[in-house]
């Protein structure tokens, strides 16, 4: 399974803030860690300000600061901010859908569907942090 | 056992192999949980995973728990478990068949310290892995055993329906 680059961005800087909640990042300093783009970068960290996950700090050495909570957010709520990991579920449909091959189709896709949301939204991030750590 | 000093609360709880008594208590637990009445399925399972490894020790390797979290003599939660082997191919392992806490005792980790029980006592039987399975859309019991640590393991279920011959 991939993920969009702004989702696995978005991932990336929450899970670094999350980790210290006290501490202030820059975009730049995300963006140097992580190896991706800081223009990039800065529109994701915009989107999940938006969504009260991250708070602007302004001014000189400004940057970015978790705000939301490590044991409430789950991967699942970080990600549907960038994209939709279960369109079928969501009723999208695609050609084809309406033949019996196109109904199969969606039967198995469904199927991974439920097990990629299913695992994302049992993931919080102090859950993932914990992950994180076990990876040396 | 040492009392456990509830979190976030004075009272304090211990946990103990589940006694005859208590199987009212977990029994009205689980309903609270699942909305279903499992007419003497609590009794079976004390008669299974207390009664009889008490009574017969070749029964020891199974290492069959179900234990209880109790303020006095009230039940705030259980869980039950046993060693199975060579099931689906499987090596000896840990299995978690039912963990559960009272709704007004939640998030103050009962379910952990039972839980951590389960696991002490499979390692101590010389077991590394701890499995369970659980309904897909049980984002709950899913987010606390995978604050536990546990991940989607090798294993996959699969089912059909039976169609009437
Ligand atoms: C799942 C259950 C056993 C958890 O019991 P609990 O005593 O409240 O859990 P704990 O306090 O030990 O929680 C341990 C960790 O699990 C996670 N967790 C527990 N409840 C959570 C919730 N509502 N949301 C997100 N994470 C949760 C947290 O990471 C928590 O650690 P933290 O409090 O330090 O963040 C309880 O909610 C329950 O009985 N649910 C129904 C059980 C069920 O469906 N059983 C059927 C499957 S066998």
């Amino acid at each position: 399974m991939k993920l969009q680059k702004a989702t696995r961005c978005a991932l990336f800087a929450i899970l670094e803030l999350a980790a210290d909640p006290g501490r202030q990042m820059s975009a730049h300093e995300i963006a140097d860690k992580y190896g991706i783009s800081t223009n990039h970068l800065a529109k994701v960290l915009r989107s999940l300000g938006r969504a009260g996950l991250l708070e602007a700090v302004r001014g000189a050495g400004g940057g970015y600061r978790f705000s939301g909570s490590v044991k409430r957010t789950t991967l699942l709520d970080v990600i549907q901010l960038f994209e939709t990991i279960d369109p079928l579920a969501r009723g999208e449909r695609e050609d084809g859908d309406d033949t019996k091959a196109g109904a199969a189709l969606c039967q198995v896709l469904t199927e991974i569907e439920d097990i990629a949301r299913a695992t994302f939204a049992s993931i919080s991030l102090e859950t993932m942090l914990k992950v994180v750590e076990k990876k040396g | 056992m040492p009392e456990i000093l509830l979190r976030g609360g004075e009272a304090a709880y211990t946990l103990r192999t589940a006694t005859q008594g208590d199987i009212a208590q977990v029994a009205a637990i689980d309903v609270s949980i699942t909305g279903i009445e499992k007419p003497g399925y609590w009794e079976d399972i004390h008669d299974r995973y207390v009664r009889q490894p008490a009574e017969d020790t070749g029964l020891a390797h199974l290492n069959r728990l179900f234990l209880c979290a109790c303020q006095g003599e009230t039940v705030i939660g259980f869980i039950v478990g046993e060693i199975r082997a060579w099931e689906f191919g499987s090596p000896p392992c840990g299995w978690v068949f039912a963990i559960g806490v009272r709704r007004d005792l939640r998030t103050r980790h009962v379910a952990q310290t039972l839980f951590q029980a389960a696991c002490d006592s499979f390692r101590a039987a010389g077991i590394s892995i701890i499995r369970t399975m659980l309904a897909r859309d049980n984002t709950l019991a899913m987010s606390f055993f995978r604050s536990q640590g546990m991940m989607a393991g090798p294993f996959i279920q699969l089912e059909m329906e039976l169609q009437p011959s």
